[in-house]
C-alpha cells in the first residue's frame, strides 16, 4: 500500500508532469465548454485567451521581475504586424507564422530590454510609455509598408475539413487561442520554479543582494524583457488573426495601460493573476456594453457608460483588494481552511488579514 | 532661417504647457511619489468646466479662476479620498487607480459636457503680433501663455523657497515621519500638494484648450509630452521639469516641422531614451543613482 502511494507521489511531484497535467485537464473543460457556447461567448473566450497569453508574460515582467512596463501594447503591435506582413500575398501556415511573429517581437524586446535594464521605477515606466505611444506612428508614417491608419487585413483561420463544414470559425480560432495560451502558462510556470525565476525574484526583491549573491543583475533583467516580449508578440500574432485587421488605432496607449491594470487586479507575480485579470479586461466592457444597450439611455451616457463602470471598477478594486483578485481568493481559502482547522481542534479560526500571502 | 525662427516660437509656447504639466506631475511625485496619470483628465474637466461657465454668461476670467479653484478643489478630493487609502499597498496599485480616475473623468466628461468637439475662447488675439511693420508668429495669446507659466513658476518657488508653509510641505514630503514629531500635519500638507498641482495642471488645459480644441481625451498627449518632459529633467526637479517641458516643445516642434508631423512622437521617443541611456535619473538628477 504504502510504496503505491509513494508511486503515485513520485509520479506528480515533478513540475513539468503536474502543469501538463493541469494544462490539459484545463483544455479539455474548455473545449468541451467552447463547444457549448455561442459564437459571440466564443470570440470573447478567445480574446480571454490571447489577453492571458500577454498579461502572463508581463506579469512575468511587472509582478515577477518588478519592471514596470507602460508599453506593452506596442509589442503586441510587433507581433501582429509581423503576422500580418508574412500573411501578405503568402499563404503560410499559422504554426509558422506564430514562431516568426514571436522572434521579431522577442527581439524587440531585446533590444528595448537592453535600455530598460539602465532604468528604475518611474524612468522605466516613462521610456516605456513613450515606446507605446511611439511605436504604432511608424504604422502611419510608412502606410506604404504598414498600410496607414487603415491597417492590413488578415484572412480569419478555416477550421480543418474534419471538423465539419459548419464549424463556426469563432471557436476554431478560441481552440488556436486557448492551445497558445495553455502551452505559454506551461512554459511560464516551469520558468517560475527553475534557478531563472529565483533569479527574477531575487533581482525584483533586492537587486544589490542579488548582485552579492553573483546574479547578473542587467542580464536577468534582459532576459525577463524578452521572455515577456515574447509573449506579447504571440499574443499580437493571434490577435492580428482573432481580429482580422491589425491597424494603428488597436494598439494604442490605451492597450498597453489595459494590460497593466489586468495584471495588478488580477494578482501582480501570479499565473492565475493573469487569467483573472483577462477575465475582468474582456467580460467588464462585454458585459457593461450589454447593459447600455438595453437600458435605452441618451447616446452620450449609453455609449460612455462602459467606460465609467471600467473606471470604477479600477479604482474600487484598487481600495477593496489592493492584493488583486488571486491575492483575494487566497486570504479567502486562509480564512476558510483557518475556520475548518480551527473547528477540528476546537479552536476559533484567527487569520492575519494583513498577511498577503493568506498565512 | 524663418521657419527656424516660427519653429522655434512655436516650441516655445507649447514647451512652456508642457513644462507646466510637468510641474505638476513632479510636484505630486515629490510629495507623494505618485505619478498621477489623471492629470490630463483632471485638467480637460476644470476646462470643460470653465467652458460651462461661459456659456452660462460668465465673463472670461470668471470662468477662468473658476476653472482654477475646482482644479484645486479636485486634486484635494482625489488624494485625501482615494489616494490616501491606497499609500501604503503596493507601489502599482495608486498607478493604476489614477488610470480608473482618469477613465472615469473622460467617461463622465461626455455624459455631462457633450463628447462633440468644441472650440474654446482665447483670452487675447491669436493673430501674430506686429512689430512695426513685421509680423511675427507669436500671438497675444502665446505671450499670455509664456507669461502666465512663468508667474505661476515664480509664485511656487517663493512658496517654498520662502514661506514657511512650503517648508512645511517641503519637510512633508521629505521625511514625514519626522515632519509629524515636529507637530506638522503631514496628511493636510500632501493634500495641499496635490491640490496645487492640480491648479498647475488646470491652468496647462485652460492654455492649450484653443490650440487644440476641446474633446474629452484632449489633454492625454499633453500630459504624455509632460511625463516624457518630466522624466527627460529627472522626477525630483522642479528646474529639471520646466527644463524638460520646454525641451519636449522644442524638439518636437522641429521633428513636426523639418521631418514631418507624423513622426513627432517617434521623435519624442528617441529623445527620451537617448537622454536616458546617458542620464537614467534624468537630466538634472544630482542625488546618488543607486541606493543600496
Amino acid at each position: 500500500m504504502r510504496v503505491s502511494v509513494f508511486k503515485w507521489r513520485s509520479l506528480l511531484t515533478p513540475t513539468l508532469s503536474r502543469h501538463l497535467g493541469l494544462a490539459l485537464a484545463a483544455f479539455i473543460v474548455l473545449l468541451v465548454l467552447s463547444s457549448q457556447i455561442g459564437a459571440y461567448d466564443d470570440y470573447n473566450l478567445a480574446a480571454i485567451a490571447i489577453f492571458v497569453i500577454a498579461t502572463a508574460g508581463l506579469n512575468l515582467l511587472t509582478g515577477v521581475n518588478g519592471q514596470l512596463s507602460l508599453g506593452h501594447g506596442a509589442l503586441m503591435a510587433v507581433g501582429a504586424y509581423s503576422t500580418s506582413l508574412l500573411l501578405r500575398g503568402h499563404d503560410l501556415p499559422l504554426i509558422l507564422v506564430l514562431p516568426a511573429s514571436l522572434t521579431a517581437a522577442a527581439l524587440v524586446g531585446a533590444v528595448f530590454g537592453v535600455a530598460a535594464a539602465r532604468l528604475r521605477g518611474p524612468y522605466l515606466a516613462g521610456a516605456t510609455l513613450a515606446l507605446a505611444v511611439g511605436l504604432p506612428q511608424i504604422a502611419t508614417r510608412y502606410s506604404h509598408v504598414f498600410g496607414g491608419e487603415e491597417g492590413l487585413t488578415v484572412a480569419p483561420q478555416v477550421a480543418p475539413a474534419w471538423l465539419g463544414a459548419d464549424f463556426p470559425p469563432e471557436r476554431w480560432i478560441a481552440w488556436i487561442a486557448i492551445a497558445a495560451a495553455l502551452i505559454t502558462m506551461v512554459l511560464l510556470g516551469n520558468l517560475l520554479q527553475s534557478s531563472v525565476g529565483r533569479r527574477f525574484k531575487a533581482v525584483r526583491d533586492h537587486e544589490a543582494a542579488a548582485a552579492l549573491a553573483g546574479i547578473n543583475v542587467a542580464r536577468t533583467q534582459v532576459v525577463a524583457f524578452v521572455v515577456s516580449a515574447a509573449c506579447a508578440g504571440l499574443a499580437g500574432s493571434l490577435f492580428a488573426y482573432w481580429a482580422g485587421l491589425t491597424a494603428p488605432a488597436g494598439f494604442g496607449v490605451a492597450l498597453s495601460l489595459q494590460l497593466v491594470s489586468a495584471i495588478v487586479i488580477g494578482g501582480l507575480g501570479s499565473l492565475s493573476g493573469a487569467v483573472w485579470g483577462s477575465i475582468v479586461l474582456v467580460f467588464v466592457p462585454a458585459l457593461t456594453g450589454g447593459m447600455a444597450s438595453s437600458l435605452n439611455l441618451p447616446s452620450a451616457v449609453g455609449n460612455n457608460l462602459p467606460l465609467l463602470i471600467y473606471g470604477a471598477v479600477l479604482v474600487v478594486a484598487m481600495l477593496v483588494v489592493p492584493y488583486g483578485i488571486d491575492g483575494g481568493l487566497r486570504r479567502l481559502f486562509a480564512l476558510a481552511r483557518a475556520r475548518w482547522a480551527g473547528a477540528a481542534s476546537n479552536h476559533k479560526g484567527v487569520v492575519d488579514w494583513d498577511d498577503p500571502a493568506g498565512g | 532661417m524663418q521657419r527656424f525662427v516660427v519653429l522655434t516660437l512655436n516650441g516655445l509656447t507649447e514647451g512652456s504647457i508642457y513644462a507646466a504639466m510637468a510641474l505638476a506631475l513632479v510636484m505630486i511625485w515629490r510629495a507623494t511619489q505618485v505619478v498621477n496619470f489623471a492629470q490630463g483628465a483632471m485638467a480637460m474637466f476644470t476646462t470643460y468646466l470653465a467652458l460651462f461657465s461661459l456659456e452660462n454668461g460668465a465673463p472670461y476670467w470668471l470662468a477662468f479662476v473658476i476653472a482654477l479653484g475646482c482644479g484645486f478643489a479636485l486634486g484635494a478630493v482625489v488624494e485625501r479620498v482615494l489616494v490616501r487609502p491606497v499609500e501604503n499597498k503596493p507601489p502599482l496599485n495608486v498607478v493604476i487607480l489614477t488610470l480608473g480616475v482618469l477613465l472615469v473623468l473622460e467617461a463622465l466628461a461626455p455624459m455631462l459636457f457633450g463628447g462633440q468637439i468644441r472650440s474654446f475662447p482665447a483670452a487675447f488675439s491669436i493673430v501674430g503680433l506686429r512689430l512695426g511693420s513685421l509680423q511675427v508668429p507669436f500671438s497675444g495669446f502665446d505671450l499670455f501663455t509664456l507669461v502666465s507659466v512663468l508667474v505661476v513658476m515664480g509664485l511656487l518657488l517663493l512658496l517654498f523657497q520662502r514661506t514657511d508653509l512650503g517648508l512645511r510641505m517641503r519637510a512633508a514630503a521629505f521625511n514625514p515621519e519626522v515632519s509629524r514629531l515636529l507637530g506638522i500635519r503631514v496628511g493636510r500638507m500632501l493634500t495641499l500638494g496635490w491640490a496645487l498641482a492640480s491648479v498647475v495642471g488646470a491652468l496647462a488645459g485652460l492654455l492649450i484648450a484653443p490650440s487644440l480644441l476641446l474633446y474629452p481625451t484632449y489633454m492625454d498627449q499633453v500630459l504624455v509630452f509632460g511625463f516624457t518632459g518630466a522624466i527627460l529633467g529627472g522626477l525630483d526637479s522642479p528646474p529639471g521639469a520646466v527644463v524638460g517641458g520646454l525641451v519636449m516643445g522644442f524638439a518636437l516642434s522641429y521633428v513636426g516641422g523639418y521631418l514631418g508631423s507624423d513622426l513627432e512622437t517617434v521623435g519624442a521617443l528617441v529623445i527620451l531614451i537617448a537622454v536616458l541611456m546617458v542620464r537614467p535619473r534624468g537630466l538634472l538628477a544630482w542625488r546618488a543613482q543607486r541606493v543600496v
